[in-house]
């Protein structure tokens, strides 16, 4: 069980300098329940990243509580930050296999590389790399452990189409072969109709929920661009608030 | 670039002949003891060596070298580290590190020989006192300088300590690490000289304060040029590679 239950009361970032303090998340309230794929979805700068942050316990300054799972068993998080963030001091390879753990079967790399046709980089070093490969990297590095949690941070942004599908493809793959809580960051609605389950809207700062829709579309269903399309249009008559988020 | 075509190499070895015909220059137009030609300045040199006098007193210079090195660096980058990660610590020995930094070399090295005697120890310790403040101050500016991203990144996957430390801290540090090493053998060595003029009896210090008494400017440069050749050497051989080898993941 990996429920995640999220109480942020407020997250204020004291004032520094000359900027004010500022108040980035403000009674925020939001369940997700164990397997679920949700999808944030709000106007850049709204506190989106911060949340993550705050989920997997980077960032503990906040006013309220993150339960994440049973509270004795910490869950495996895998965070794909929105900058790649890989060591460029070490190969693509050393950078995935670096946080495995020793006993970790290390046959998933393989897959994972052949699968993001990637395994011909292992060797190389992430500074030779342009960002599109960085970032597949280091979504793989987040696969690679088998999380519990999964957050993406718009993990797809500067991938070419034929790549975000593609990547889009193995992250649902994944996912139904070894189901785990996903959270994903995105602007994009037709991307997040698509492989969402729930679709949580977000406000400008200081950030809180809008509306909290449910994807119905089956997900054999989802590959069809003219019922996501059709999903959207009816969100966004359904919702005029959503329309000033995107 | 003024000369395009001539490759670095050339102009380095260039640059040296014309120093050494500036050198010859300047001492047939002096023409006294004071600045001997660069061709007696050799020959004295060559006697030193198969002599072996040089060598037994560069030889213990040098022991003297390695071990206020390897007592200096290791203790000034874990300080330079722990200062640099805890706000705390580092306002509180902030203070400390800025007076050690304005000592005089000469004064730590009376102290140290008034203090604990004359002896081979009371010698290191002013040779690692010196140097220290320098590692510590410049080892801090890099753990402040980590990238925080990366920091993270660690912590969110699990990294232990050790893990932490040889994957994502230590490569950051390791230019600070170069650069500490390398102002560090220019400093020591500087200083070493002063502790063996002062107290010690043998050594390049000790060697170079008995040809001043004799006005030997002979054999000053003589051992000058031994002196500066092996920092050379020590250069090429052993941080050339260890930075090259650093580098590699660099585009």
């Amino acid at each position: 069980m990996t429920d995640i239950l999220i109480d942020i009361k407020h997250k204020t970032y004291p004032a520094k300098g000359s900027a004010q303090a500022h108040i980035a998340i403000k009674e925020l309230k939001l369940l997700l329940k164990s397997h679920e794929f949700v999808c944030l979805i709000g106007p850049s700068g709204c506190g989106k990243t911060t949340l993550l942050n705050s989920i997997a316990a980077l960032d503990n300054d906040f006013d309220g509580e993150i339960l994440v799972g049973q509270q004795h068993v910490s869950p495996k998080i895998g965070y794909v930050f929105q900058n790649p963030r890989l060591l460029p001091w070490r190969t693509v390879r050393e950078n995935i296999e670096l946080v495995l753990n020793k006993n970790d079967d290390r046959q998933i790399i393989e897959t994972l590389l052949e699968t993001m046709q990637l395994k011909h980089l292992q060797q190389v070093y992430p500074e030779h790399l342009s960002l599109g490969m960085s970032r597949r990297i280091s979504i793989i590095r987040a696969f690679a452990i088998n999380p519990d949690v999964l957050l993406m941070d718009e993990p797809f942004v500067s991938l070419d189409a034929p790549s975000a599908r593609q990547v889009r493809q193995l992250l649902l793959t994944l996912w139904q072969q070894r189901p785990h809580t996903i959270l994903f960051v995105t602007h994009d609605l037709r991307e997040a109709i698509t492989l969402a389950d729930k679709l949580v809207f977000l406000s400008s700062p200081p950030m809180k929920i809008v509306s909290e829709i449910n994807v119905p579309i089956a997900r054999d269903k989802r590959d069809d661009e003219s019922i996501i399309e059709a999903f959207r249009q009816q969100l966004i008559t359904d919702y005029p608030d959503i329309k000033t988020l995107l | 670039m003024v000369f395009p075509k001539l490759s670095t190499h050339f102009l380095a070895t260039l640059s040296l002949i014309i120093l050494l015909l500036l050198w010859q220059g300047f001492a047939v137009y002096l023409n006294n003891n004071t600045l001997p030609l660069p061709i007696t300045v050799i020959n004295v040199l060559w006697q030193e060596i198969t002599t072996g006098e040089l060598l037994y007193h560069l030889g213990v210079t040098l022991l003297r070298l390695v071990i206020s090195f390897s007592i200096a660096m290791p203790l000034g980058c874990a300080i330079g580290i722990v200062l640099g990660r805890n706000q705390q610590l580092n306002a509180f020995f902030d203070n400390w590190l800025v007076i050690f930094l304005n000592i005089p070399a000469l004064v730590t090295i009376i102290l140290c020989y008034v203090w604990f005697g004359l002896t081979e120890s009371a010698a290191i310790l002013a040779v690692v006192i010196n140097k220290l403040p320098n590692v510590v101050v410049t080892i801090r500016e890099g753990t402040r300088a980590l990238n925080q991203e990366l920091l993270e990144m660690a912590h969110c996957y699990n990294f232990n300590k050790r893990k932490t430390f040889i994957h994502v801290i230590w490569p950051q540090l390791h230019p600070f690490v170069m650069a500490a090493t390398r102002s560090g053998l220019a400093l020591i060595w500087k200083i070493i000289l002063v502790v063996e003029l002062l107290g010690r009896s043998n050594g390049m210090g000790y060697q170079l304060h008995i040809f001043f008494q004799l006005f030997d400017v002979t054999s000053i440069l003589a051992y000058t040029i031994a002196f500066v050749t092996v920092i050379q050497l020590i250069e090429l051989v052993l941080l050339k590679p260890l930075d090259r080898k650093a580098k590699r993941w660099r585009r």
